[in-house]
Order: C-alpha cells, then sequence, then structure tokens
C-alpha cells in the first residue's frame, strides 16, 4: 500500500538513506542519523507523515553500529506507515551516543526521548529538558541496555535487620 | 496471683477488641487490587471480620495492606507510610509479588516488601483467591490474640527490657 511513500521518500532525500525494506506493507528507511531532524521534517512536510506513533530503541550488544533509534510514522490522511531507523554507535571516547531531537517538530517525542535517555543511555541535542522518566535520579546507569546485568538492583531503602 | 493476673486478663481484652476492629490501609499498586476489590464486595464479604472500613489516611489505620508489586522507587513512600502509622500496627502482603517480588526478577522490582518494611502475614498467589486472604486475616487475627504481631513482639522485649513500665502489656 504505502511503497508509494517509500518511494516519495527515497526521491527526496537521495543519500541520506542508507537502505530500505518493504515487507508485507512494513516500510522501514534507514537514515544517516546525523540528518535525522532534516529527514524527519521532510517525511513530516512533504510525504505528509504528519503523525509520530512511537520513538524507540534497539540495542544490539556486539553489533556495529550497536544502536538502533526507531521511530513509527503514520499519516493521518490516508493511515499510511513508516518506520525510520537511525543506527547509532558508541563514541571512541566512550561518551553516550547522541543525535538530535525531534522535539521541535513533535512536542509528543519529548517523553519519549527522556524514556529512551533513561534505559539505553542516548542523548538528544536540543532537548528541553532532557532527565530520567522512569527510574530515579540516583540510578546509575541504563537498565535496558543488554550489558546491564539482570539481577542488579539499586535500592533506594532497606529496612534495618536489628528493627 | 497478683497484678500479672489482672494485667494479662487484661492485655487479652484488649487484643481481643484490636483483633475484630482492624482498620486497614490498602496500598494498591497493581494488578492484584482487581482482586482485592472481590475481596471487599458483599460476596466475600471481610467485613464479617470486623476488617471492612478501608481508612485513607494512614494516620488513622492500623492494617497496612500491600496490594501489588513494589518497585524500588516506591519503597521510600511505602516506608513513609508504614511510619506514619501509630502503633500497634500490623501489616499483610498481599500477593506474591508483595511478598517476593513474584516472578519480577529485575532493575526496578523490590524482592518482596519485607526489603523495606516487617511483614507479618505473607498471601501467596497471582492473584490470591479471596479465600486464602480471608485465611491469611484470620491468621493475623490469630497472632493478634497471641501478641505475635511483629510490633507487639518489640513491645513485649523492650517491657521486659525494661523500658515502658506503665505500658500494660499482653
Ligand atoms: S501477584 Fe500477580 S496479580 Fe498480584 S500484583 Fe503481582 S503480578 Fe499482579
Amino acid at each position: 500500500m504505502s511503497l508509494a511513500v517509500l518511494q516519495r521518500a527515497k526521491e527526496l532525500l537521495g543519500d541520506t538513506i542508507k537502505s530500505t525494506h518493504s515487507y508485507r506493507g512494513d516500510d522501514t528507511l534507514v537514515v544517516d542519523a546525523a540528518a535525522i531532524v532534516e529527514v524527519m521534517r521532510l517525511l513530516k512536510d512533504e510525504v505528509g507523515m504528519d503523525f509520530l506513533v512511537d520513538l524507540t530503541c534497539v540495542d544490539y550488544l556486539g553489533r556495529e553500529p550497536r544502536f538502533e533509534v526507531v521511530y513509527h510514522l503514520r499519516s493521518m490522511k490516508t493511515g499510511e506507515r513508516l518506520r525510520v531507523k537511525a543506527p547509532l554507535d558508541e563514541p571512541e571516547d566512550g561518551s553516550n551516543p547522541a543525535l538530535d531531537s525531534v522535539v521541535p517538530l513533535w512536542a509528543g517525542a519529548n517523553w519519549f526521548e527522556r524514556e529512551v535517555w533513561d534505559l539505553y543511555g542516548i542523548r538528544f541535542h536540543n532537548h528541553p529538558d532532557l532527565r530520567r522518566i522512569l527510574m530515579y535520579e540516583e540510578f546509575v546507569g541504563h537498565p535496558l541496555r543488554k550489558d546491564y546485568p539482570k539481577e542488579r538492583r539499586q535500592p533506594l531503602v532497606r529496612r534495618d535487620p536489628n528493627e | 496471683m497478683g497484678l500479672e493476673f489482672y494485667t494479662s486478663k487484661l492485655a487479652d481484652a484488649v487484643n481481643w477488641a484490636r483483633k475484630y476492629s482492624l482498620f486497614q490501609y490498602p496500598f494498591v499498586t497493581a494488578c492484584c487490587g482487581m482482586e482485592f476489590m472481590a475481596l471487599w464486595g458483599p460476596k466475600y464479604d471481610v467485613a464479617r471480620f470486623g476488617a471492612e472500613f478501608p481508612r485513607f489516611s494512614p494516620r488513622q489505620a492500623d492494617l497496612l495492606i500491600i496490594v501489588g508489586t513494589i518497585t524500588e522507587r516506591q519503597g521510600p513512600i511505602l516506608r513513609r507510610i508504614y511510619e506514619q502509622m501509630c502503633e500497634p500496627k500490623w501489616t499483610i502482603a498481599f500477593g506474591v509479588c508483595a511478598s517476593t517480588g513474584g516472578f519480577y526478577q529485575n532493575y526496578s522490582t523490590m524482592p518482596g516488601a519485607d526489603q523495606c518494611i516487617p511483614i507479618d502475614v505473607y498471601i501467596p498467589g497471582c492473584p490470591p483467591r479471596p479465600e486464602q486472604v480471608l485465611d491469611g486475616l484470620i491468621m493475623l487475627q490469630d497472632k493478634i490474640q497471641n501478641g505475635q504481631g511483629f510490633v507487639q513482639r518489640r513491645e513485649k522485649r523492650e517491657h521486659d527490657a525494661g523500658k515502658n513500665k506503665l505500658k500494660v502489656l499482653p
């Protein structure tokens, strides 16, 4: 159905698209993470994918590039759907991977991006308020990364055993 | 037979009154709440055991029922609510999540509410059937009558150690 969307996106975006695939109506664009805001702006304004359904992240530990930030878009007019993936590697110096925030395009991305920062440790430039959203401030690390030990707990209170 | 006879009889009477007038504070965080509602409805009718009256302030309650999963982030809140309750007080862990963390073996879930507050009765089940909860409540009543509640035992210890001489104790 929305092969047309894929086609239009390819024409508009050209080189920023790294690859595409389409399977049973599931259309995916893999794009350059550095150009994500420009890509999203074109998809929103020119292709008509005007609704950001979801923004999440996947950690493929052991693969290069390690992370993939995933955006799901939908056109409210035609009902077409499109998935955009931005692969992202960990910087050499051990800092957090980062890309630009899409909050200027969709205000609703605010909490999604905070969640991705909280659970995967990916920074978003130009985000208005990048704090943890689910875990507490005292929490160290990013629990949905595949190298976070499953059993490690970081308690806030424990009772006095001699109580 | 001296003063002990009268005080221990008085304690029995006080504990008898306590066990049939439990004012509970439900700390409901997750899906077990559904079963909890069934328990409070006319079919299972917990009012028969004198525990029908939920108080929505911990300061007026003497039974804390922890219904559902406790996350690490919620720990300090639960602890504060427990500390706000007046003594003597009792606690029930309702469901496996509140008892042990259940199947949530992960970074965010506290492995049992007893990691941060003392628990008197654990009720297993995911969620427990209302009959199980009534059974647990009767167990708690027995504990109260025998002075085996956590706070009651601590008061007894303190009394034996020479503190709180003026209090009449089980
Ligand atoms: S014990 Fe089961 S029903 Fe109860 S809170 Fe946990 S998961 Fe939900």
